[in-house]
């Protein structure tokens, strides 16, 4: 099915199913420890081995020997995989750095080998026995040295003007040119990359947490040199990815080895402290914003830079891809640089490009509005454009920015706000609040699905669309129930299996729009097939309650579709709507903080989100994507960073003991607002994404709410103490 | 992790002799953090004695007034002790603000004093750490150092100590009890039972070979308002980047020891003598040998101004 038309009515509007805050249907297997995670998966296997990844002990350079002598000869040990007897290795087009390392090492903690053994614990003590001889090579691990040499990228995103800018910058009686630097990010999800491995003859079954079951496929198949066909790929479950899962990573590459090699399954996970190293990171930012306006608010001119690094062949970070389109101004331009560095690889994280983009951009906002004397969300409200500001005569599909800002205000007391900073105290507690708006944009992938109704009356759903914690697995449910008008306990979902449809994954808040319009997509070609078998007209028939009827015939589905079920497969393919039309979600972040007088302490006091991002599929899903999400941007405003070694070139901080996120305490009350809206261009479903919507300015808020208590601003995330701890009140 | 022996104990002495007998042997109590370095081969006992049985796990008062508490009191029931919160209250508050629920059911009162650093390069077995293997160096000087010491650093090391609770422990001078190998028994005092790093950072205390935890034993209480004061990065289990905790009297005069700050709880008898004349002049005395690297120095003013606040906190 094609989609080119907007939507017009269709089955999903009746939002009997679709729309309603239902439980998680995976929920009892995920709380009773019955979803089995890919570690933990024993149907049809015997015999599983062990394996343990070793990583590089250095961040550049070369393997000049390794003595696997003592490692062999450990107790258990069944093979040991290295560079050196994996046979010939492509590297996957997702890759950047080769997963598996030797002689040539390009960063901290690459694998370089995997010890297959009987037990873990044999595999782990063994790994350590293995000798390695390195010799380094120099390397860049400083952005802000290696910026200098930074170059544009010539296969992403091109540099973007419109209009005069320096010009119009120079002549504006109020202007901002600030630099704002962004750390590099963990995903630190709770599951670790996992898999387990199984040959069966040239076939390769992989059990693994994946997030993209089709490009995974395609670069395990590329790296072994192997047909794809022969690779069957499946992730049920998923104990979070946040992006680190998207692609092919080390764990599954060294499973199908060791597997190989061992000729017995073989299971693999990333230990806690190498995953930091040894996989991919939010790469860090230093971001320059300059924004000229006239004294009543209205900006003449934007301009945003950014400078990240990764290693030889990688990508920039797209930092300025919302000051693309967020606020109007007739002059404007984005720069984004790239710098050669040899660190881990650095890659998507939840909202790559908005997430650090809105970090700096949303400060920079604050600060003009305080230069103009005016509340930061009348001069977001000035500057607000319906049609996209670099090229006016397309508009947005769907922009309630000033909305949620002005509903945010209201809800959230935000009249309460002085806007003059560091008066507002509480005891010890210095008070403030902040706002930023959010945005992220919209896309939509190609999504298939098949679906079969059975003579029992029961509908299943096969897609290799995955459930990341999410909600796909209730979403596409309470789809298909609504579509073919039965109740959700008669829909089964399998998700995750590379058998199934190709689907659009889960990457870039795209998944819950486009895997469930794949399987709208299929569910109208079984009710036409369903009518067609009665001989119905299929436009006329109406599915509900379990039965297919029209006029005063009335056949229930489980007879309608005869002894054998039916089957019908079909994929949501996608014409120039997103061309024509800009389709992106919107958003206000309401933050209010307290900052320790006597220490600096950031303690987060209450937060609200208002959302306006198409249908919401299940109001109850959404909200726990978004109160994640708002989670994720309190660590990344106040304590997330890996933490550089720029001497020996990695992340130093690589556990969670280190690396700190959130915990309850941090969160002390968080509200979430959808406001109602459906979006036409977007889909049949009408509904676009909101999972990453929700870090989107977040961190920006927390910061301009530490501004308006302390009176300090800070521009170097993350915000923490030692940052303002000098420029605080000295203590009576 | 490297294969171990395994024997449980079946007294305080035995386990001792037992320790001294197997030249690579460690007790383990609650285990939470020598299980961890086990697992990362930071911690390579040949042999594990394991003390659980052992009947240690008692709050008693002593002859003279004070509490003893047992070797394998669990920081959970310690803290909740009703004779610790009305006595000891900087001590309650201490183990409260350390760790997690779950690892506070578990860990020791032993165990907690000689937990190791969590310097992020004694960590990493790739790194040089002088600490983990003598003589290899030190990667933390010179590189990421924001955790690291300010007060009595060496050359050969930067770490800190990461206890909450042995810095109230230090601060109310509890004694801590042992058994050697040979079954003699001897009392150290706190202060003592600790070590700067020197040139010997891998050796954190003064108990020799073998030599097993029994108890520690708190003073006869010493009134006055009990504070504990830790800051840190996000609200709950995180390690402090410093803390203070304060007994201070009525009549101005109190005790002072800071974490966070140095290879062991940070004491001077020097600076509590300051107390009555207020926190400038303690701070100054506590910090006047403070050498901090350029990650930290922050420690410095943040010390300074945590302390002014209990202080006149405890003033009321």
């Amino acid at each position: 099915m094609k989609f080119d038309t907007p939507a017009t009515t269709n089955p999903i509007d009746q939002l009997k199913v679709v729309g309603q805050p239902v439980d998680r249907i995976d929920g009892p297997l995920k709380t009773t420890g019955t979803a089995p995670y890919a570690y933990e998966h024993h149907e049809g296997l015997e015999n599983t081995a062990y394996g343990y990844v070793l990583g590089a002990a250095i961040a550049k350079g070369r393997i000049a020997s390794m003595d696997l002598s003592r490692a062999k000869a450990a107790p258990g040990v069944i093979t040991i995989v290295t560079a050196e007897t994996a046979g010939a290795l492509d590297k996957g087009t997702k890759n950047t750095a080769k997963l598996l390392g030797g002689p040539e090492i390009e960063h901290y903690h690459q694998a370089v080998a995997v010890v297959v053994a009987e037990s873990f614990e044999q595999a782990r003590a063994a790994a350590q026995l293995i000798r390695v001889d390195y010799v380094k090579a120099d390397g860049a691990f400083d952005l802000a040295d290696a910026r200098k040499g930074a170059t544009a990228p010539t296969d992403t995103q091109a540099d973007s003007k419109r209009g005069n800018f320096a010009a119009a910058f120079a002549a504006a009686p109020v202007k901002l040119d600030e630099t704002y630097s962004t750390p590099d990010h963990a995903h630190a999800m709770m599951e670790p990359h996992a898999t387990i491995a199984a040959w069966s003859g040239d076939k390769l079954t992989l059990w693994t947490s994946n997030q993209m079951i089709a490009w995974g496929v395609g670069d395990m198949a590329k790296t072994l040199g192997i047909p794809k066909q022969n690779v069957r790929l499946v992730s049920p479950f998923i104990g979070g990815g946040f992006g680190g899962k998207l692609f092919l990573r080390a764990d599954a590459l060294m499973a199908a080895l060791g597997a190989r090699a061992a000729r017995r399954p073989v299971k693999v996970a990333l230990s806690r402290p190498m995953i930091f190293n040894n996989t991919t990171h939010r790469p860090a930012t230093i971001q320059r914003i300059r924004i000229g306006a006239a004294q009543d608010g209205k900006i003449t001119a934007i301009g945003h830079e950014s400078w990240s690094g990764d290693l030889p062949g990688g990508g920039p970070e797209l930092a300025v891809q919302q000051t693309r389109l967020l606020y109007a101004g007739e002059n404007r331009m984005t720069a984004l640089r790239l710098a050669e560095l040899d660190l881990p690889e650095g890659n998507a994280m939840r909202a790559p490009g908005e997430a650090p983009g809105m970090m700096a951009l949303e400060i920079a906002m604050d600060e003009m509005a305080e230069k103009l004397g005016m509340d930061p969300i009348e001069f977001r409200v000035v500057n607000d454009t319906q049609v996209d500001p670099e090229n006016p005569e397309r508009p947005f599909s769907q922009r309630r920015l000033v909305d949620c800002l002005r509903q945010g205000a209201e809800r959230f007391g935000w009249s309460a706000r002085t806007p003059h900073p560091g008066r507002v105290r509480d005891g010890d507690w210095l008070v403030g609040m902040g706002v930023a708006a959010a945005f992220r944009n919209n896309l939509v992938m190609k999504s298939g699905a098949r679906v079969r109704l059975d003579n029992k009356g029961f509908l299943t759903v096969e897609t290799d669309m995955t459930d990341i914690g999410t909600g796909s697995y209730t979403v596409i449910a309470q789809t298909a129930a609504e579509m073919m008008g039965v109740p959700l306990e008669k829909v089964r979902v399998r998700l995750g299996d590379s058998t199934f449809p190709v689907s659009a994954g889960s990457g870039g808040q795209w998944g819950g729009n486009s895997s469930t319009a794949g399987v709208y997509a299929a569910c109208v070609k079984l009710r036409e097939a369903v009518a067609q078998k009665l001989g119905f007209n299929s436009a006329d028939a109406v599915f509900t309650g379990g039965t297919v009827r029209l006029g005063n015939r009335s056949v229930p589905l489980a007879e309608a579709v005869g002894q054998d079920g039916l089957v019908v497969e079909d994929a949501m393919d996608y014409g120039d709507l997103s061309k024509r039309y800009q389709q992106s979600t919107f958003g206000g972040h309401f933050v209010e903080v307290g900052v320790d007088v006597v220490t600096g302490e950031v303690r987060v006091r209450r937060m609200l989100a208002v959302c306006a991002a198409g249908r919401i599929l299940n109001p109850k899903t959404a909200r726990s994507q978004v109160i994640g999400a708002m989670t994720m941007g309190v660590g990344a405003a106040l304590m997330e960073e890996l933490k550089i070694d720029k001497r020996l070139g990695f992340f130093v901080n690589h556990d969670l003991a280190g690396y700190e996120v959130p915990v309850h305490a941090d969160i002390p009350h968080q509200e979430v607002i959808f406001l109602e809206e459906t979006d036409p261009m977007s889909s049949p479903m009408k509904a676009k994404g909101v999972g990453e919507l929700g870090i989107c300015g977040v961190a920006a808020a927390v910061a301009n709410a530490i501004y308006n208590a302390t009176g300090v601003r800070v521009r170097d995330y993350p915000i923490t103490l030692d940052k303002h701890l000098d420029r605080l009140p000295e203590l009576s | 992790m490297k294969s171990f022996t395994y024997e449980r104990a079946a007294s305080p002495a035995e386990a001792a002799a037992a320790a001294s007998r197997v030249p690579d042997a460690k007790f383990i109590a609650g285990g939470t953090n020598l299980l961890d370095l086990m697992k990362l081969e930071i911690e390579t006992p040949g042999h594990l004695i394991d003390v659980n049985g052992l009947a240690l796990d008692k709050i008693e008062p002593t002859n003279d007034g004070g509490l003893r508490i047992g070797a394998l009191v669990r920081n959970t029931d310690l803290a909740a002790d009703a004779r610790v919160r009305r006595d000891y209250g900087v001590l309650s508050r201490a183990l409260l603000a350390g760790a997690s629920g779950q690892l506070r059911n578990k860990a020791t009162t032993a165990g907690n004093l000689l937990q190791r650093t969590r310097c992020p390069y004694f960590y990493d077995t790739n790194m040089p750490c002088n600490k983990r293997k003598p003589g290899s160096g030190c990667a933390a000087i010179g590189g990421f150092s924001r955790q690291h010491a300010v007060l009595g650093a060496s050359e050969a090391c930067i770490a800190v100590h990461p206890s909450d609770m042995a810095v109230a422990m230090r601060v109310l001078d509890a004694t801590v009890e042992t058994v050697k190998a040979d079954g003699t028994t001897r009392s150290i005092a706190i202060a003592d039972f600790h070590r700067l790093p020197g040139d010997t950072p891998q050796e954190e205390t003064v108990l020799e070979g073998g030599e097993l935890i029994t108890a520690v034993t708190l003073p006869k209480p010493v009134g006055g308002t009990h504070i504990y004061r830790k800051v840190r990065d996000r609200a709950s289990y995180a390690f402090a980047l410093v803390s203070v905790a304060v007994v201070a009297q009525r009549d101005g005069t109190g005790r002072v020891a800071l974490g966070g700050v140095a290879h062991k709880p940070w004491r001077l008898e020097a600076a509590d003598a300051q107390m009555p004349r207020g926190a400038k002049a303690v701070h100054e005395r506590l910090l006047a040998d403070a050498k901090p690297t350029s990650d930290n120095a922050f420690k410095l003013p943040l010390v300074r101004r945590t302390l002014a606040s209990a202080l006149a906190e405890a003033k009321g």
